[in-house]
This record gives structure tokens, C-alpha cells and sequence, in this order.
């Protein structure tokens, strides 16, 4: 995929550079013949994310979702691509670098359990980044402190252990540690996916909250589609490492343009019995063929094997990204996809 | 390898722990782990101090008692050259007690930070530092050892550091596993994005978590250390005469082993005692960290409330559940009071958030309650008979044959050593009686039920050559082997994909409509319930709160737990808005032993009122059902219902953390 700006996005040229800028970002795991042999676990994302905007990436397991989370924090390094954080390419620089240059960019990670370490206090990883940042013993307590209170926990948390805390809390306690440093940018990696319904409702609440208040950007990589329909303001949906669909997160859910999108938001079982059986009912009539029941050719569209919209050229010719009704497909028959 | 035991997904906190500093290490609460301290406290102390205490100098001779037994002037008796043993065995202690600690640092001052490197900088450094480790490990050591000897001489220090740099090759190998299993904690990945320095890293999220390995490894490498300096004195190559030491004490007296018997006693026993004590440390340490409790006596005959023989409510009814109650062993109740029925060919639901007695409750159907939590109260009517209280043996005709069940990780549930044909045939051959080629046919049949086309090939493959939701419906196979009337589903398809969910759903529907089978579905999503029930009983801290058919219950929920539920949910119905914020609960579900009389979810309620604190029964709703609210009728004549959170609001949740027992 070439380089290709992003029309959907809400930041005009001339304007600040996007708060987050993956372009042509591609991962392989492994080394060797064997990593060559099998398809990238990202394969040519690009997005944007401009300054006080959501973006949420959604896709089922082995879409690439938590791998391009990954790159994008410099946890694993990319095999192509880059990725800039505030105008400043930050793809070849170590963690250690990163953290001296852009104190921008934060993560707050899917599993409340070992996320935290069960050794320290949580007064002793907020401080953690703060002392790292220069600031000095007692100011970094207070705004270790603050940040607790600013999440909804009170400060005589400071002198407790992750253990002492639900799931709900240390979430909470999570999103202190990636705020407490005042970044620009936070990747959520399914940080609502671990909880109770109830729980997960605050922590979106709170993520809401915190976003409107301080105009972070969030990357929200999430499984759920009605979760990232909630936080974000567009969607990218990915499959097999690559970018389906790309738009406004409420034209995403509501029309989807990619027959995956569509099996994504049909699958997603609604709580209300007589819609969830139309739904159902609309999702059978659709005939998606089964997950996994056949490996896509590597030259083609992914989806090929499920898609009941195939033809010929989806085998041979991996679709390109286009414009349709203001989303981004890379479907060759995006028109034929039934709309509501 | 050791790793913590992670509190599972449970909402529900942990007891508070001592604040910030421990007192008393747990290791020394067991008697075994305080008894070795002691005695390796005690022999090093003592040994360290002998020249200044010891009765008698070390080649002090008293001709008139040689080979003496114990007595008021020696203590421990003599040696064949009249000296005292007390004086010997204890001055002979410092140099294998501290030549020791000097194999286990080296081994760990090597062996440790080439891990930690290897874990941290990926399988290429890896891969050189293993390959070059495996060469110390093909050195004969006893035989090097040796030769070292024979070149420096009788120098222990040196030798036993040698050995700790052959040794360190295999402390690696061990520390790399822990290593890049503690490596693999997110935490870790978040102190690196924070940008903490990789020693720092290291030394302040990887070793504390590795502490344990070490510790356990520590002693028992000790004891080893041990036995190899007084092996080796015992050959010869340890300090010259007239200095002791223990290994030459040993050998001096074997050759007086028949006539002299005493002499092997107190030399022999102090150093097993102090190898014995350095493995028993180890123990100790690692039974701490595998969370080992005293074990808790599990009542054989649960204490029942009067069985009270009442016909069925419902006579259709094939499953019927009455009062129960289910509790840990002398501790609180996890579920209370909970009744409901389900009729042939019928799905009934069981939802709730973690913590509920969900799952509980539907294990406690087959009788597979945890050890120490057994069924109190009620009775569970399944086709007419009580199945509270029956044995084992009467519950394993049960299983499988009438109740089958289908968890929540297929992947855990099959075995990762049998192929899938082995693992169906199997229980096939036992429930039906049939031969081996007739149980292949049947499990390939039944393969081919669960929407399996390629059967021949699944039945080939192993378990970790499927996808989760192949292995899911492979389970479902597996639970069909005993031709069921009534499947329990815990949770089976939280863990898969949202797509392969509907697919799982849409396979569990058919085999209801096709052979009639009953099925109880333990769920946390609404959305799963409102696809594949017919009723649902609504739980809420270990009671149930509402029920009724999943219609009436989802699209007039009558609680306000379940309408809180309801709008704490993300999707929307197609066409709405989403809402600037959702509602949420405040707060976290009490845990069980902390329940408050009247209404449990009242702490939390929007509504409760004084009225609430005190208890009141349930009252029949939606038809065949009940709900669980003294407000209910209320609250619905006043067309009130659970509010979103405003914009902006300040966070409400706990402000103090929940104590608590975790289950």
C-alpha cells in the first residue's frame, strides 16, 4: 500500500502534525526462512491520529491489532514502516531514547493483574516514570497522589499493594500510571476487555472523561466493535494484519462497507432478544463461510475464503484501499455489500 | 517454574495484607522451613566461633580417653587419638560452610546475569550464550575438579569456585526459563515504556519476581556444595592433619566402624543435618510460593437443612433447583437461596459478573464443587431424584450419561498428549459399549453433528493443531459422547472470537431444536443471552435478583441490577445514538461473608432506601419467574429506571479498597 493521506481524518494540511503517524507499518515475527514463508502479522497499516482524537482498532484474534500496539510503543521493532509521534520519527529509537526525547506517548495494557507489579507499592510505580522525568522525590508523590484522585481512587492508595485492589481499581491505577506523565498519546490495549460489565462501563466513563478534559489522542485497540463505537472517533477494522475499513467509527458500525466489517458487526449479539434474532437471522441469510476453514491465497484479499461476495479477482488481487461514502474499503465488490 | 499464582479475572479483592513491610517471612510460619533456619543459623554461628568457645584446641590429646562416648569432659566423645569431637566437628564446620556460599555465589554471579541478558535481548543472544553453556555442562566436573586439584593443589576455596563456574551453566538454564516467564509480565513492558534503563529494569521488576527460583535454587546448589567439600576431604584432598575436617573425620571413622561405633555418630549427623536443612529451606521456600495452605478438612456429609420431600412446582420441569445453598467448609455462604427449573428442550441462562456464584451454582449441578465448598442447603430434583448429597459413585453414572458438561477454555479441556480420535472414542467405547471401529464411526458422526466437514482429518489431529473454535466444537463433541439430556455450558465462548461465537451459538441452538437436549448457560454477556436463551436467571452476589423467559426479563427488566446491566452496555440498538457516557454501578460486588442483610445490591442501588436494609422475600414476575426488590413495583409505576452517568462527573467508584475474602 502506498503512503496514502488519510481523507477521513479531521486535521487539514498546514495544520499541527497528527499527535500519531503509522505509515506503511509492516511486522514479521521470527528470523529466517520461516518468518519469510509466512504472511506479516501487520501487513502495510497506515492511520493517523490527530490530537484529542480516539481512534480505535478492531479485529478478531490474529488480526495484527496488539502487534501494531506494540510497534507503535517500540516494543517490537518493525520490519518496514515508520512511526512519528508529534512530527518526530521515533521508529529506529530505543525505549530509553524515546523516553528522553517524547515523554509523549503511554500505554495502558489489557490484564489488570500483571500489569502492576505485586512487589511495589502503587505510590512506587507512579512514581517510577516520574523520577525518570527529572521531577524530584516529594513533587513526584504529590502528583503521583493527584493522579490517583484524578482517577477516582483515593491518594492513601499510594501506600498499598496491587493486590489490595479489584480488577476495576488497578485498571484505574493503570490509567494513573499512563497519565501521571502528562502524555499526548496513550495506547489503550484492550483495557476494558478483563472487566465486568459494570467496571468496564466506569473505566470507559473515565477514559471519556480524562480524553475531554486533557485532549489526549488514544490508540484504543479493542475486540468489540460497540466498545470502540463508544470511545473513538474512527475506526480502522483490521483482518489478517491488514486495514479492511477505515472511517468514522458510528458510519463503520452503523454502515459497514467491507463484507468483514459487516460479519464483525452482524456477529456481535445485541441484549434485546426480538433485535438479537433478527440480527441473527440477517447474519445466516449473509452465509459467511467458517472462521478458519480455509488459509486466504497470498496474493488476494484475506477474507476471500469466509466472504460471500467473492469473485475471481478477489484471489488474485489484493484490493486496494478506496474511498465509498467517506470510509476507506479495500474491497473490490464494497457496493454489493447490503446496506441497512 | 514458580510463577505466582495470578488472582484470576475475579473482581473481587484480596485480603488486605500487612501494609507496606512484612514482619515475619511465611517461610518461617512452617515448622520445617523454622526448624532448618534455626539449625543452619545455629551450626554456622557456631562454628564461626568455635576458636573462641571450643572446650579443647583441635589437636589436644587426651591419651587416657580415646575412642571415648559422650561424658561430662567431652561432650561428644573422642577420637581414636583421645581429641575432643565437640571442639573437632565444630572448628572442621567453617571451611565447607563457607566454601559452599562461595560455589553458590559464583555459580549465580554467572549463571543469573547471563539469564537475565539472554531474556532480555531475544533468541539470538540466546542462542550463543546457550550453546556455550552447554558446553560446561558436557564437562566431566568431578574429573576437572580433580585435575585442579592435582595442579594448584589442596586450595578449597579455589576448588569450590570452580565448581561454582561449571555449576553456573545449569543455574542458567533455570534462571533463563524464569526469566523470560517474568519477562513476559506487563509490567515489565510498561516500566520500558516509561523508559527505564534495562538494569534497572532488571533489578527492580524481574529479580524481585525471580526471587523464590533463586532462594530455592540457593539451597539446595548449598547442600550440594556441602557434600562435595566433604566428599572430597573424605578422599584425601581436604586440610592436613592435625586440622579437622568433616569429610576425614568420616573417613577416620568408617575404619573404626566396628569397634567404635559412636565415632561415625555426631560428625555423620551434623553434616546431614545441615544438608537436610539446606534442602528443607528449599522446600520450605517453594511450598510458600506455590501458595500452599494447611489443608482444609473437607466434610464428607455435607450438614443439610431438613431435605424436605415437596413435589416438583413445576411437573414438566426436567431440572428443577430449590433453596440452594452453597458454602465454603466453616466459612461464608457463596450462594444462597437460589431456585429455578428448566423444562426439556429448553435454555436456561445463568448470568452475572464475576463473583456472582454463577459458576458455582451450575458446577454444583454435577456435583463438581472445588474442595472445601460443598452444597449446605436445598435440593437439586433432576428427573425426580435429589442429586444433593450422592456419592461419588452415584453422581459418575450421572456424568456424562444425563448431564454433560462443555468449560469455558476448550483448549484446557482436551488433552494436548491424545489425538481427538483417541479422546472420543474413548468415552464412546465406555458410555455405549461398542467396539473400536463402531466408537471411530460414532465419533466422526458426532464430529460431523457439531458442523465439522473434514472429520477424518480433526480425528488425526492433536489439540494445539486446531483453532479455538474448532476445539470448542470438538468439546461439544465430546460432551454428546454419553448422549446427554442436559448439557451445562460455563461460559463456552467467552474466550473465542466474536465471529466464531455466533458460530458456536448457532451450533448449540440446532442441537437443541434436533435432539431435544436441555442446556443451563453460564454467561456474563447479555448479548449471549439474549441470542440463545429461553430463560434466565439474573445473579447477584451469590443470590438470584431476577428471572424469568429472557424476553420478558431483557426488554422490562423489573431490578435494577439487571437494568443497570442492561445500560452499562455498550451496543446500542441499531439506528441510536451511542450515549455520550453509559451508566455504570459504583462500586464492586460485596465478596461473600460480607453480604448485608435485606437487599445486597442496596450499597450500590440508585434507589435503596432505608426499607431495603431489611429482608423481604421474593415476589413472582414476569409470568414463570421472580424478582428480587421491595421497590420493584415502585419503581415501575413510577416509569423510573437506571441512569447514565452525567458528562464530566467526578468518578464515583469505591473510594476504599474492599476487603474481603477473595472467594
Amino acid at each position: 500500500m502506498t503512503a496514502l493521506a488519510d481523507p477521513t481524518h479531521e486535521v487539514h494540511p498546514g495544520e499541527q502534525a497528527p499527535a500519531l503517524r503509522v505509515r506503511d507499518l509492516v511486522v514479521r515475527y521470527g528470523t529466517g526462512r520461516r518468518a519469510r514463508s509466512t504472511p506479516p502479522a501487520v501487513d502495510g497499516v497506515s492511520f493517523d491520529i490527530a490530537p484529542g482524537e480516539t481512534l480505535g482498532l478492531v479485529g478478531e484474534s490474529g488480526s495484527g491489532k496488539s502487534t501494531i500496539g506494540k510497534a507503535v510503543l517500540g516494543l517490537q521493532r518493525p520490519t518496514a514502516g515508520t512511526v512519528e509521534v508529534a512530527g518526530q520519527d521515533v521508529t529506529a529509537m530505543s525505549l530509553k531514547q524515546r523516553s528522553r526525547q517524547v515523554a509523549d506517548l503511554r500505554v495502558v495494557f489489557q490484564d489488570p493483574y500483571s500489569s502492576l507489579n505485586p512487589a511495589r507499592t502503587i505510590g512506587q510505580t507512579l512514581v517510577e516514570p516520574l523520577r525518570l522525568m527529572g521531577v524530584t522525590g516529594a513533587e513526584a508523590l504529590a502528583r503521583a497522589r493527584s493522579g490517583l484522585e484524578s482517577v477516582g481512587l483515593p491518594a492513601e492508595a499510594v501506600d498499598r499493594r496491587p493486590a489490595q485492589f479489584s480488577g476495576g481499581q488497578r485498571q484505574r491505577i493503570a490509567i494513573a500510571r499512563a497519565l501521571v506523565c502528562d502524555p499526548k498519546v496513550v495506547v489503550l490495549d484492550e483495557p476494558v476487555s478483563a472487566l465486568d460489565l459494570s467496571t468496564q462501563a466506569q473505566v470507559l466513563n473515565l477514559l471519556a472523561d480524562l480524553r475531554d478534559q486533557r485532549g489526549l489522542s488514544f490508540l484504543f485497540i479493542a475486540h468489540d466493535l460497540g466498545v470502540v463505537r463508544f470511545l473513538s472517533q474512527r475506526t480502522v477494522v483490521l483482518y489478517r494484519g491488514q486495514v479492511m475499513e477505515t472511517g468514522p467509527a458510528e458510519q463503520v458500525a452503523q454502515r459497514p462497507r467491507h463484507p468483514y466489517t459487516l460479519a464483525l458487526t452482524a456477529a456481535a449479539p445485541v441484549p434485546r432478544p426480538a433485535e438479537q434474532a433478527a440480527r441473527r437471522a440477517a447474519r445466516e441469510a449473509a452465509g459467511f463461510g467458517t472462521a478458519g476453514a480455509a488459509s486466504p491465497s497470498a496474493t488476494g484479499c484475506p477474507f476471500v475464503p469466509r466472504c460471500p461476495f467473492s469473485t475471481d479477482v478477489c484471489v488474485d488481487q489484493r484490493p486496494p484501499l478506496r474511498l465509498l461514502d467517506g470510509s476507506l474499503t479495500a474491497c473490490h465488490h464494497a457496493e454489493r455489500v447490503p446496506q441497512p | 517454574m514458580s510463577v505466582l499464582p495470578l488472582d484470576a479475572a475475579d473482581d473481587v479483592t484480596t485480603e488486605p495484607g500487612p501494609p507496606a513491610r512484612r514482619r515475619v517471612p511465611d517461610v518461617l510460619r512452617r515448622p520445617g522451613g523454622l526448624l532448618a533456619a534455626g539449625w543452619l543459623i545455629f551450626i554456622v554461628v557456631a562454628s564461626l566461633t568455635a576458636p573462641w568457645w571450643r572446650p579443647y584446641g583441635v589437636a589436644e590429646q587426651d591419651l587416657a580417653n580415646r575412642l571415648a562416648l559422650p561424658s561430662a569432659e567431652h561432650w561428644l566423645g573422642t577420637d581414636p587419638l583421645g581429641r575432643d569431637l565437640l571442639s573437632r566437628i565444630f572448628t572442621a564446620g567453617t571451611e565447607p560452610l563457607l566454601s559452599s556460599a562461595v560455589t553458590v555465589l559464583v555459580a549465580f554471579g554467572i549463571g543469573l546475569p547471563l539469564a537475565l541478558i539472554a531474556a532480555e535481548r531475544g533468541p539470538r543472544v540466546e542462542r550463543v550464550i546457550s550453546r556455550v553453556t552447554e558446553v560446561f555442562l558436557a564437562l566431566p566436573s568431578t574429573i576437572l575438579l580433580l585435575a585442579v586439584i592435582g595442579v594448584i593443589g589442596v586450595r578449597i576455596f579455589i576448588i569450590m569456585a570452580v565448581l561454582g563456574v561449571l555449576i553456573s551453566a545449569a543455574v542458567y538454564r533455570v534462571m533463563l526459563g524464569v526469566a523470560q516467564s517474568v519477562r513476559t509480565r506487563l509490567y515489565v513492558d510498561a516500566a520500558r515504556v516509561n523508559g527505564l534503563g534495562s538494569l534497572r529494569v532488571n533489578v527492580v521488576h524481574v529479580l524481585p519476581s525471580m526471587a523464590t527460583v533463586i532462594a530455592v535454587q540457593a539451597a539446595q546448589l548449598y547442600g550440594i556444595g556441602l557434600l562435595i567439600v566433604a566428599g572430597l576431604a573424605f578422599l584425601g584432598f581436604g586440610p592436613a592433619e592435625p586440622d579437622p575436617s568433616w569429610g576425614f573425620m568420616i573417613q577416620d571413622a568408617s575404619s573404626y566402624v566396628f569397634n567404635a561405633p559412636w565415632l561415625m555418630v555426631p560428625t555423620g549427623l551434623v553434616l546431614a543435618l545441615t544438608v537436610i536443612a539446606a534442602n528443607e529451606l528449599a522446600d520450605a521456600i517453594a511450598g510458600k510460593a506455590a501458595g500452599e495452605t494447611a489443608p482444609v478438612r473437607r466434610r464428607r456429609s455435607p450438614a443439610r437443612t431438613a431435605p424436605a420431600e415437596i413435589p416438583p412446582a413445576d411437573p414438566a420441569a426436567v431440572l428443577e433447583v430449590r433453596d440452594l445453598t452453597i458454602a465454603v467448609d466453616d466459612g461464608p455462604d457463596l450462594v444462597t437461596g437460589v431456585s429455578f427449573a428448566l423444562r426439556p428442550g429448553r435454555v436456561l441462562g445463568l448470568v452475572g459478573e464475576s463473583g456472582c456464584g454463577k459458576t458455582m451454582t451450575a458446577r454444583s449441578l454435577l456435583g463438581l464443587l472445588p474442595d472445601g465448598v460443598s452444597v449446605r442447603g436445598g435440593a437439586i430434583h433432576w428427573r425426580g431424584q435429589d442429586l444433593v448429597g450422592r456419592t461419588e459413585k452415584e453422581l459418575s453414572a450421572v456424568r456424562g450419561r444425563e448431564i454433560a458438561m462443555i468449560s469455558q477454555e476448550p483448549m484446557v479441556a482436551l488433552d494436548p498428549m491424545f489425538s481427538v480420535a483417541y479422546q472420543l472414542t474413548q468415552p464412546i467405547r465406555r458410555f455405549r459399549g461398542v467396539g473400536r471401529g463402531e466408537a471411530r464411526r460414532i465419533a466422526a458422526e458426532l464430529l460431523r453433528n457439531v458442523g465439522i466437514v473434514d472429520a477424518e482429518r480433526v480425528l488425526k489431529s492433536y489439540p494445539h493443531q486446531l483453532s479455538g473454535g474448532m476445539a470448542q466444537r470438538v468439546c461439544i463433541a465430546l460432551a454428546l459422547t454419553g448422549e446427554p439430556e442436559l448439557l451445562i455450558a460455563d461460559e463456552p465462548t467467552t474466550a473465542l472470537d466474536v465471529t466464531v461465537q455466533a458460530e458456536i451459538l448457532t451450533l448449540l441452538r440446532a442441537l437443541v431444536r434436533d435432539t431435544g437436549l436441555s442446556v443451563v448457560i453460564v454467561s456474563h454477556d447479555l448479548g449471549v443471552v439474549a441470542d440463545i436463551c429461553d430463560d434466565v436467571a439474573v445473579m447477584y452476589a451469590g443470590t438470584v435478583v431476577e428471572s424469568g423467559t429472557a424476553a420478558a426479563v431483557l426488554d422490562g427488566p423489573r431490578h435494577p441490577y439487571t437494568q443497570a446491566l442492561l445500560a452499562a452496555n455498550p451496543h446500542v440498538p441499531d439506528g441510536v445514538a451511542v450515549p455520550a457516557r453509559l451508566a455504570s454501578i459504583p462500586g464492586t460486588v460485596p465478596p461473600p461473608g460480607s453480604w448485608p442483610t435485606g437487599c445486597r445490591f442496596a450499597s450500590r442501588c440508585q434507589f435503596a432506601q432505608d426499607q431495603c436494609r431489611a429482608p423481604f422475600p421474593a415476589e413472582p414476575a414476569h409470568g414463570i419467574g421472580s424478582v428480587l426488590c421491595v421497590r420493584a413495583d415502585e419503581l415501575a409505576g413510577a416509569h423510573l429506571s437506571w441512569d447514565a452517568d452525567p458528562v464530566g462527573a467526578a468518578p464515583t467508584p469505591a473510594t476504599t479498597p474492599t476487603a474481603g475474602a477473595s472467594r
